[in-house]
């Protein structure tokens, strides 16, 4: 379990954020709505499943307004995925108003309850279906306001386009019916929801709802929100990771008009009235630092097998292998066996906007804009940095340029703050690139072990997989096997390193994938028939199915130099199958994608559009993970803190791509935002192995090996 | 710092400016143009794409000194008479972005690509568009959306 993981399992509990005076001065009259239910949720992977139940505690809540417009209150953030629209829907499906009369608030400390975070795909299947059951109760209060204020059988009334209609003829809108009170309505109880079959607003491709602001270049990121008198901050970074700062000259930076430096222990910052005065000020210090000696790229895989941690390992990891039958029998009864050891290399989230953040204190009272998707997490960090109580400090998070995992921490709210503390006046800080690339955290390096055997007839028969620090999500095989080990290891690790979108289950599923294939090949059975001779789950087989008709699987011969791949597997309520083509120059050791098709089924789907969007654009991102991301470093330095020298996918590296959606009514609708990635990687390296005839078992795929053989 | 005169969609707009200042500092800071995005400050991801002259350039590595007069464009200065430019509609009608970070680049990019060339083919849109990173990877929607603006982004 990596230390963000850790983190991430804390369990805080604050109740309604508002008080009920505050509340109506921010929406004014109005009826508002509030959703305590039990709330039993389960964490991210990192920790294996937990199931946890809290208190009665408000959840969510909405308020409309006498003019029958609807404000939803909620602790999600919106970093891209889409959930500020597809949320908005579900609201408007239960509530049976327009989607256009609703409004999101989000992410806002002050003014949404308490939220975990925006992370491990649970805000579809958790507050998607808290707002459903909100907005579904708030129907039915209106019902009975209707019922009461006619005198009328409740039975005889409907809802409608915000509008209560009686039998009889009469007709009163939702904002009319509360009658300019101020109403507040605690609901407790679990209505019966609108099944996924009779969805008109939810289940449609409905646009984002606020789409205009993103193609005019209105939308106000955290970097574009300016504030009276504002600086703008710097932050000094050190020469290598773990490096205390020995001495500081100060006095050139400190000369020029209007700068200020701020240090506080190994925290060196400046302050100026704009980034150009800032940046000649930061680059005029002269800091003397010492680092430790630290391991490097060249050793990483080494170190992480030779570096176990003691603790932890969560739900799978140290001391508790999930162990079903015995390995050696397991192996004794097979008629082929198989060995690998894949690798994954730390690749960085890169998100196109930097961390950044604006820090304004009014007297004791502190305010944060930030991009972050742990909004309340960061109000903590503030809080406990600065010695606040929680009441004291608000954090706003304005929709953000897209986070993918990177942005769980509050590193630059909390450096915006420090300095903004000092300045007395409001400070804004935004990281640069290089800062990006190297002061945030990555997604794990890791190493993984597979050995398996099969019979003849093509039944797996044993199946050991070790996973060490890349993490333990989606590392059980959802192919039936009698007999199983399966351990996640805990290592020490040299980089700072957290979440990235889907955790390991990249990782696992590439070595997974890419071994399934080599036991087919083993056993000369084709590589959709082998999976599916191992698969009962229907939902499982379903995708792989659907996505290999699609592509034409087995129904085409590969021309020369052509390749076909594919892989699968479960993950956060998700099914895919994903297949690719590659096409192989051999003398130059190159690789193109050519085509990709995946199937998807993530339950009943709230968006379409949205969703179709979220894949394509894993697909997209996963590209760069299997094909040429990577981090390199060397003794707590980072080589490559640049996207001229850290690729990641453009439009030239984009093949044709064909989504194949599942719409499952009857199932739960679930989240998409991380498990669409999983597939691309060992689809790719199945492709080229189908091509080439070699193996490829590291992540960025080693393409280059292709030319030496 | 000089006072520097510079001509933003349109208009004649004055500006404090350092003398090595870059262009995205000074419509970001010294304007409150803020639709133009930093992303990397090295040329290397578009965020940043204004014109000049009508041609794409990454204002994060234009100095504010070299673009005194020349027409400068900026996303803010698209719409017209409260419509969305042809490309706009196109992106939004497309939904070429996801986070919506790198469209304001993109879309200037777009736009350069159609005034000379009306109806691109795929391999002229990723010619011209491959500086222009988007992370979240909606390029398949963007070229689409590129698509159905040709021959109407003049």
């Amino acid at each position: 379990m990596t230390e963000l993981e850790q983190h991430e399992i804390e369990r805080l509990q604050y109740g309604f954020a508002v008080s009920r005076r505050d509340l109506f001065k921010f929406v004014g009259a109005g009826l508002v709505v509030g959703l305590c239910a039990p709330k039993a949720f389960t964490q991210e992977s990192g920790a294996g499943f937990r199931g946890e139940s809290a208190s009665q505690d408000v959840d969510s809540w909405l308020h409309i307004a006498p003019d029958s417009k609807i404000t939803v209150f909620t602790g999600k953030v919106e970093m891209g995925q889409n959930i500020r629209t597809s949320l908005a829907q579900q609201v408007a499906e239960e509530l049976r108003a327009p989607l256009n009369s609703i409004t999101m608030v989000m992410g806002d400390t002050a003014l949404t309850p308490f939220d975990m975070g925006t992370f491990g795909s649970r805000s579809t299947p958790q507050m998607g279906s808290q707002l459903r059951k909100m907005a579904a109760s708030a129907r039915e209060l209106l019902l009975d306001m209707a019922a009461r204020k006619w005198q009328e059988d409740r039975s005889k009334l409907s809802a409608d386009n915000a509008t209560i209609i009686s039998q009889s003829g009469k007709k009163i809108g939702y904002g009319e019916l509360t009658g300019g009170q101020k109403l507040v309505k605690l609901i407790a109880q679990d209505p019966s929801l609108t099944p996924a079959t009779q969805w008109h607003v939810a289940g449609t491709a409905a646009t984002k709802v606020d789409g205009a602001a993103f193609v005019t270049g209105s939308h106000q990121y955290t970097s574009d929100i300016a504030r009276l008198q504002m600086l703008t901050g710097k932050v000094l970074r050190p020469n290598a990771f773990n490096a205390t700062l020995v001495s500081l000259d100060s006095r050139a930076a400190e000369a020029l008009p209007n700068v200020r430096v701020i240090r506080d222990g190994n925290f060196v910052g400046v302050v100026a009235p704009d980034s150009e005065q800032a940046q000649k000020a930061l680059s005029l210090l002269q800091a003397q630092w010492n680092a430790p000696a630290q391991p490097s790229e060249t050793e990483l895989f080494d170190y992480l097998k030779k570096n176990p941690e003691a603790e932890g390992g969560g739900g799978f990891g140290g001391r508790s292998a999930h162990i079903v039958g015995s390995i050696e029998t397991g192996m004794s009864s097979a008629t082929k066996t198989a060995s690998g050891t894949y690798t994954v290399a730390y690749i960085a989230h890169a998100p196109l906007e930097p961390r950044a953040a604006v820090a304004e204190w009014t007297e004791d009272r502190l305010t944060v804009w930030t991009g972050t998707q742990r909004p309340f997490a960061v109000r903590e960090e503030l809080a406990s940095a600065f010695h606040l109580s929680l009441d004291h400090v608000r954090v706003i998070v304005p929709d953000t340029g897209s986070a993918y995992g990177g942005k769980h921490t509050g590193d630059a709210a909390v450096e915006a703050a420090r300095l903004a503390k000092a300045a007395g006046r409001p400070v804004k800080l935004v990281w640069t690139r290089e800062e990006e690339f190297t002061w945030a955290y990555f997604r794990p390096a890791g190493v993984i072990e597979i050995k398996s055997g099969a019979k003849n007839d093509g039944t797996l028969a044993a199946w050991e997989f070790h996973n060490y620090n890349s993490g333990p999500a989606a590392i059980q095989t959802p192919y039936n096997v009698p007999h199983q080990k399966i351990e996640f290891h805990a290592t020490k690790y040299p980089l700072r390193q957290g979440s990235y979108r889907g955790l390991a289950g990249t990782a696992n599923h590439f070595a997974r994938e890419s071994h399934m294939d080599e036991l087919a090949q083993a056993l000369h059975m084709d590589p959709l028939q082998f999976r599916l001779k191992n698969i009962t789950d229907p939902r499982l087989r379903a995708v792989f199915e659907t996505a290999a008709a699609k592509f034409g699987w087995g129904k085409q011969r590969a021309r020369a130099n052509h390749g076909f791949g594919l892989a699968g597997g479960f993950e956060k309520g998700g099914y895919f199958a994903t297949c690719a083509e590659v096409t192989v120059d051999r003398n130059a050791g190159e690789v193109k994608i050519v085509r990709v098709v995946e199937a998807f089924d993530c339950g009943a789907v709230i968006n379409p559009n949205g969703l179709r969007n979220q894949i394509s654009g894993a697909i997209v991102q996963g590209i760069g993970g299997a094909m040429f991301e990577t981090v390199h470093f060397v003794n707590g330095r980072i080589l490559n803190p640049h996207f001229r020298d850290y690729r990641v996918p453009r439009f030239r590296d984009v093949p044709q791509i064909e989504v194949e959606l599942i719409d499952r009514k009857d199932a739960p609708s679930m989240g998409a935002g991380e498990t669409p990635i999983m597939g691309l990687a060992p689809a790719v390296g199945n492709a080229i192995f189908h091509a080439t005839g070699v193996r490829l078992r590291s992540m960025p795929l080693e393409t280059k090996k292709l030319a030496s053989k | 710092m000089a006072t520097i005169t510079l001509l933003v969609n349109g208009s004649q707009l004055q500006a404090e400016a350092a003398a090595d200042e870059s262009l995205l500092s000074v419509l970001r800071n010294g304007l409150g143009l803020t639709g133009t995005k930093y992303g990397c400050g090295e040329g290397q991801c578009g965020a940043c794409t204004v014109l000049l002259d009508g041609k794409p350039v990454r204002s994060c590595r234009t100095p504010a000194a070299s673009a005194i007069g020349k027409k400068i464009s900026t996303i803010e200065g698209l719409s017209r008479n409260g419509s969305l430019h042809p490309v706009q509609q196109a992106f939004l009608d497309e939904e070429a972005f996801q986070c919506g970070y790198c469209t304001p680049g993109m879309i200037m990019s777009a736009v350069a690509l159609l005034q000379n060339t009306p109806n691109p083919t795929d391999e002229q849109i990723v010619q011209h568009m491959n500086g222009n990173i988007c992370r979240c990877g909606t390029y398949p929607r963007v070229m689409a959306a590129i698509h159905k603006a040709g021959g109407k982004g003049k």
